[in-house]
C-alpha cells in the first residue's frame, strides 16, 4: 500500500483527518467548549503546589511517612472535591510528595489554606492554674541550666518582678473586663488566690538561689483558671523557652501548654494566651460527623462554625463533660485553642468552634469545610509553590501565538526562495506537520506550556532540517548527471542515516528533559519529541510522496525545480 | 537559489584562526563567570520566593524598594521587566523557613505603598530548599546523561574518535553558552537548563550531518588526505548547515522579539548557543578529529 501513490496519499489523508478531529473544539460536561490542547498552569493561570509530611521530630520513618501521604492524598482530594475546583490534578510525585495543580483558579491563598491546613480538632479539659505554677520554677530552672544564667537576662529580684507582674496584670484585668465570657463569676476570688500563690512560689524559687525567673516573668495570671497571658513581644522568647530541653519534662504529669489561637487586649496591650490542659483530648475530630453552615455569632459577631459529632464521639464527649461540669474545655485547633468555655451542662452531639472576631465569614466557611473533609492525618507542609495569573497567561498564549505565526511565514518565504517548487512541497510537509503535532499533542492528552510553545516554535525552524538534508542530496545527484527519478530517490536514501542520527540524538535529549523536568519543562520535551517524530515522519514520507506525485507529472526528462 | 554551490573553502588549515576567535570566547565566557558576576540562579534552584508584580502605571525601581524595604529575611532584588509597569521581586526566603508567609508580607507592605489596587500579582513562585537542592542536583545530572547518552549512541554508530570530538565541540558549547548567560545576566532556572540542554542536542544533531558525510566520504574510492576528506565533507553539508540554522534562528527570532517577556531569556539562550553549536561543528568538532587523527598519526610514527 505504501509503494503506491494512491494509498500514501491515502494515508497521509486520514492521518490529516485524524488530526483535525483530534483539534475539534469538544463541549465539556458542564456545556464549556473545552480547549482541544490542555494547557498548563503557566498559560490558562492557576496554581501548583508540592506539599510534604512535615516531620519535625524527624522521628517518622520512610514507611510511616509514605503511609502519611496515602492518607494525605485522599484528604486533600476530598477537600478539592468540595471546594469546587474545574479538573483538579492531585497526584504522588514519589513516595514522599504530592503535587496539587489547579487551574484557573482566583483565590490562590485561600486554596493554599485548604490544602495545607491539617484540621486536626480536639477537645481537651483546662486545668487549674496550680498545676503550672507549682512546675514553674523547675522549668525556670532547667531554662537557666540550658542556655546559661547570661542569656536570661540580667538577675532581678524576684520580689520586684512580681510586683511589676501584678501592676500589670490589674491593668489587663481592666482590659479585658467583661469581656471574659468562659470563667464566670469566680473571677476576682480565683485571682485573688493565685496571686498568693504566685508570690509564694517567688519566694520559693529565690530560696533555692534561683533568682533568675526567666519564664514565670514573662507569664501574667488571666484571671481565668489554667490560662496565662503573654505579651506580644515575649511571645516568641517563650516559644524558645518551652522548647528548650528539659523544660517540658519539668511540667505536671498528664499536662501540656498550647496557644490560643487569637491574641487578646486592645492597642498596644495585646496579649496571647497560654493555656495549661490535659495531656490526653477526651475526644478529637476523627469522631466529628459533620461542619457547617458557617454562620456569624449575633452576640459577639464573630464567625463560628457548628459542628455534629459521630453516635461514637457523643459518647465520649458526654462521659468526659459530665466528670468535668464547672470545668473549662478548650477547642483546640491544629494545637492551638480557639477557645475555651465552661462547661455548663454534659456536652453530647452539638457544639461549635469561634473563629474570633478577626476572621472572615468566608475563613469560617472554608474551615467549615475542611473539617467536614476531614483532618489531614500529619501535618503537611508546602515545599514548592507557583501561581500564574490569568491575564499573564493569556498574554503568553497571545504572544506565543504571534511568534509562531511569525515565525511559521520566515520559514516559508525561506524555504520557497530558495527551493521554489521543491520549497512548495517543503511547506506543504510543514503545513501537515504543524497539524500532526497539534493533533498529537491533543490525542495524547499532552500539556502545552509557556517552554512548550517555545518548543514547538524552535521545532518548526529544525523540522525543515530534514528537507533540507533530503533537498541537498537530491541537488547534489542531479548535479552528476542523474535523471530527476534516480536522483531523488538516490537523494532520499543517502540522507536518510544522517536524518535518523540527528532525529535520534535530539530524542534523547528530549527523554531526560522529560525524565527530569517539573510541569513546565516536561511540556518542553513531549512537544520537543511529538515535534521530531512528526519532523521525521512528513519528512521522508509526506515529502517524498509530494515528490511522486510531481515526478508522475512530468515524467518526461524535463529537470526538477529544486 | 543557491548557496555555497561546490564551495571548497579551506576551514582546516585556516584552524589556528578559528582556535583563536574560540578561546577569545572561551576566555569572555570564563572571565564574566569567575571574576566577573558569575551566575545567578533563579528561586527554582537557590530556594526563595519570586513574585511578579504589575503596577499599572509608571513606577520606579526605587519606589518598589522602598516600599517592600521593611521585610525581614535577607537582601531583595527587584528587576523591572524590559520597559513596562511590570517588575519581578525576588527574596531569598521560603515561607516555612520561619513559620510565617513571605507572600503575604509582600503582598501587605506593597498593599501599603500603593494601596489595595494599585498592583496585581501576574505570578508568584515559591521554592524550600530542599526542592531547590533536588532540581541542581537533577539538572547536572540530566546534562551529565545527556552528554554520557549521546556520547554512547555516536560511539555506537560512528568510531570513537568521533564521539570524543563531537564531546569536544559540545563541552565548548557549553561553556561559551554557560559565558553568554553570564554576560546578559540570565538567571538559571529550569527553563535556562531546558534551552542548554536543547543547545546541546542542536549542536551535536549538526555536527552528527558532517561527521556522517565524512563517514560516508571515507568509504569512497578518492585517493586524498584525510584532511581533504574533511574539507570536503564540510563543504559539501555547508549549505545544509547554512540554511538549518537559518531558519532555526529566524524561529527563534520570532520567538525574541514577539513571545514576549517571559520567554526572552530563554529564546536569547537559544540563539547564542544555536549560533555557537553551528561554528562549532565547523570550527571545533571538525578540526578537533584531524587533531586526534594527527596525534594518532605521530604516535604511530614514533612507535
Amino acid at each position: 500500500m505504501l509503494s503506491t501513490i494512491k494509498g500514501r496519499l491515502v494515508v497521509i489523508g486520514a492521518l490529516l483527518l485524524l488530526c483535525v478531529w483530534a483539534l475539534v473544539p469538544k463541549t465539556g460536561p458542564d456545556g464549556n467548549e473545552v480547549s482541544p490542547i490542555n494547557l498548563g498552569l503557566d498559560l490558562q493561570g492557576g496554581m501548583h503546589l508540592a506539599v510534604e509530611v512535615a516531620d519535625s521530630s524527624g522521628a517518622m520513618t520512610e514507611q510511616q511517612k509514605a503511609d502519611a501521604i496515602d492518607r494525605t492524598l485522599t484528604t486533600i482530594r476530598n477537600r478539592i472535591n468540595q471546594f469546587g475546583v474545574r479538573e483538579p490534578t492531585i497526584q504522588k510525585a514519589g513516595d514522599q510528595r504530592i503535587i496539587v495543580e489547579l487551574a484557573g483558579i482566583e483565590n490562590p491563598e485561600r486554596a493554599k489554606e485548604i490544602v495545607e491546613k491539617t484540621a486536626f480538632l480536639e477537645f481537651t479539659i483546662v486545668k487549674g492554674s496550680d498545676e503550672l505554677r507549682r512546675a514553674l520554677p523547675r522549668m525556670d530552672r532547667a531554662i537557666v541550666d540550658s542556655l546559661g544564667p547570661q542569656s536570661v537576662g540580667a538577675p532581678e529580684l524576684g520580689g520586684a518582678q512580681g510586683q511589676a507582674g501584678q501592676g500589670r496584670q490589674k491593668g489587663l484585668n481592666e482590659i479585658l473586663g467583661g469581656g471574659d465570657t468562659t470563667a464566670g463569676g469566680s473571677d476576682s476570688a480565683a485571682a485573688g488566690s493565685d496571686t498568693a500563690a504566685g508570690g509564694g512560689a517567688d519566694t520559693s524559687a529565690a530560696d533555692q538561689g534561683g533568682s533568675l525567673r526567666p519564664l514565670s516573668a514573662l507569664l501574667l495570671e488571666s484571671g481565668a483558671p489554667g490560662e496565662f497571658l503573654v505579651a506580644e513581644q515575649d511571645v516568641p522568647t517563650v516559644r524558645k523557652y518551652l522548647g528548650l530541653p528539659g523544660v517540658n519534662d519539668a511540667l505536671p504529669r498528664n499536662t501540656r501548654l498550647a496557644w490560643g489561637a487569637d491574641p487578646v487586649g486592645e492597642g498596644g496591650n495585646s496579649f496571647l494566651p497560654l493555656y495549661v490542659l490535659d495531656q490526653q483530648p477526651l475526644v478529637t475530630g476523627d469522631q466529628l460527623a459533620d461542619a457547617g453552615p458557617a454562620t456569624r455569632d449575633p452576640t459577639y459577631n464573630e464567625p463560628v462554625v457548628p459542628f455534629t459529632m459521630t453516635r461514637q464521639g457523643a459518647r465520649m464527649l458526654q462521659r468526659g463533660t459530665s466528670r468535668h461540669v464547672g470545668d473549662q474545655m478548650a477547642i483546640l485547633l491544629d494545637g492551638k485553642v480557639q477557645s475555651a468555655p465552661v462547661i455548663k451542662q454534659t456536652l453530647s452531639r452539638r457544639a461549635q468552634i469561634e473563629m474570633g472576631t478577626g476572621s472572615s465569614l468566608q475563613e469560617a466557611q472554608d474551615l467549615a469545610l475542611i473539617l467536614r473533609a476531614g483532618a489531614l492525618p500529619v501535618p503537611i507542609r508546602i515545599v514548592e509553590e507557583t501561581t500564574v495569573g490569568p491575564s499573564l497567561g493569556a498574554d503568553s498564549i497571545a504572544k506565543g501565538k504571534l511568534a509562531f505565526a511569525i515565525g511559521i511565514v520566515l520559514v516559508v518565504l525561506i524555504m520557497i526562495v530558495y527551493y521554489r517548487v521543491a520549497g512548495f512541497m517543503a511547506v506543504g510537509a510543514l503545513c501537515f506537520y504543524v497539524l500532526l503535532v497539534l493533533g498529537g499533542l491533543a490525542g495524547l492528552n499532552a500539556t502545552l506550556t509557556l517552554p512548550g510553545i517555545a518548543g514547538l516554535i524552535l521545532s518548526v525552524g529544525m523540522a525543515v532540517d530534514a528537507n533540507v538534508l533530503i533537498f541537498e542530496r537530491v541537488r547534489e545527484e542531479l548535479g552528476m548527471d542523474k535523471t530527476a527519478r534516480t536522483a531523488v530517490e538516490a537523494g532520499f536514501q543517502h540522507a536518510m542515516s544522517a536524518i535518523v542520527d540527528s532525529n535520534l540524538t535530539t530524542l534523547i535529549t528530549a527523554a531526560i528533559l522529560f525524565q527530569f523536568g517539573t510541569g513546565a519543562i516536561k511540556g518542553f520535551a513531549v512537544t520537543l519529541s511529538i515535534g521530531i517524530i512528526a519532523s521525521f515522519f512528513t519528512a521522508v514520507f509526506v515529502t517524498r510522496t509530494l515528490f511522486m506525485v510531481y515526478l508522475e507529472k512530468h515524467r518526461s526528462g524535463e529537470p526538477v525545480s529544486i | 537559489m543557491r548557496l555555497f554551490k561546490d564551495a571548497s573553502y579551506d576551514f582546516l588549515n585556516n584552524r589556528k584562526r578559528a582556535y583563536v576567535f574560540s578561546a577569545l570566547l572561551l576566555l569572555v565566557g570564563i572571565f564574566f563567570l569567575t571574576v566577573h558576576h558569575g551566575l545567578s540562579y533563579g528561586v527554582d534552584f537557590t530556594g526563595g520566593t519570586l513574585m511578579q508584580v504589575k503596577f499599572g502605571k509608571a513606577t520606579d525601581v526605587a519606589q518598589v524598594r522602598s516600599a517592600i524595604s521593611g521585610l525581614r529575611g535577607g537582601e531583595s532584588q527587584i528587576q523591572q521587566l524590559g520597559q513596562s509597569d511590570t517588575y519581578v521581586i525576588r527574596l531569598p526566603v521560603f515561607q516555612s523557613d520561619q513559620q510565617r508567609d513571605v507572600g503575604d508580607e509582600l503582598r501587605s507592605a506593597l498593599a501599603s505603598t500603593f494601596g489595595q489596587d494599585g498592583y496585581t500579582v501576574e505570578r508568584t513562585e515559591a521554592v524550600g530548599p530542599k526542592v531547590g537542592n533536588e532540581l541542581q542536583r537533577k539538572a547536572i545530572e540530566a546534562i551529565l546523561i545527556a552528554f554520557g547518552l549521546t556520547l554512547v549512541y555516536l560511539a555506537f554508530r560512528f568510531e570513537w574518535r568521533f564521539g570524543v570530538a563531537a564531546i569536544i565541540a559540545t563541552g565548548h558549547d557549553i561553556l561559551i553558552t554557560f559565558g553568554f548567560i553570564s554576560m546578559f545576566n540570565v538567571d538559571i532556572t529550569l527553563a535556562t537548563v531546558a534551552a542548554v540542554l536543547t543547545i546541546v542536542g542542536y549542536s551535536l544533531n549538526d555536527t552528527i550531518i558532517v561527521f556522517d558525510r565524512m563517514r560516508e566520504n571515507f568509504k569512497g574510492k578518492r585517493k586524498e588526505q584525510y584532511v581533504d576528506t574533511l574539507n570536503r565533507s564540510i563543504n559539501e553539508t555547508l549549505p545544509r548547515t547554512v540554511l538549518t540554522s537559518g531558519t532555526t534562528l529566524a524561529t527563534l527570532f520570532a520567538l525574541f522579539i514577539f513571545g514576549g517577556e517571559v520567554i526572552r531569556p530563554f529564546a536569547l539562550v537559544l540563539i547564542l548557543g544555536i549560533g555557537i553549536g553551528t561554528f562549532s561543528s565547523i570550527f571545533v568538532a571538525s578540526p578537533a578529529l584531524l587533531e586526534i587523527e594527527n596525534w594518532l598519526q605521530r604516535r604511530e610514527a614514533a612507535a
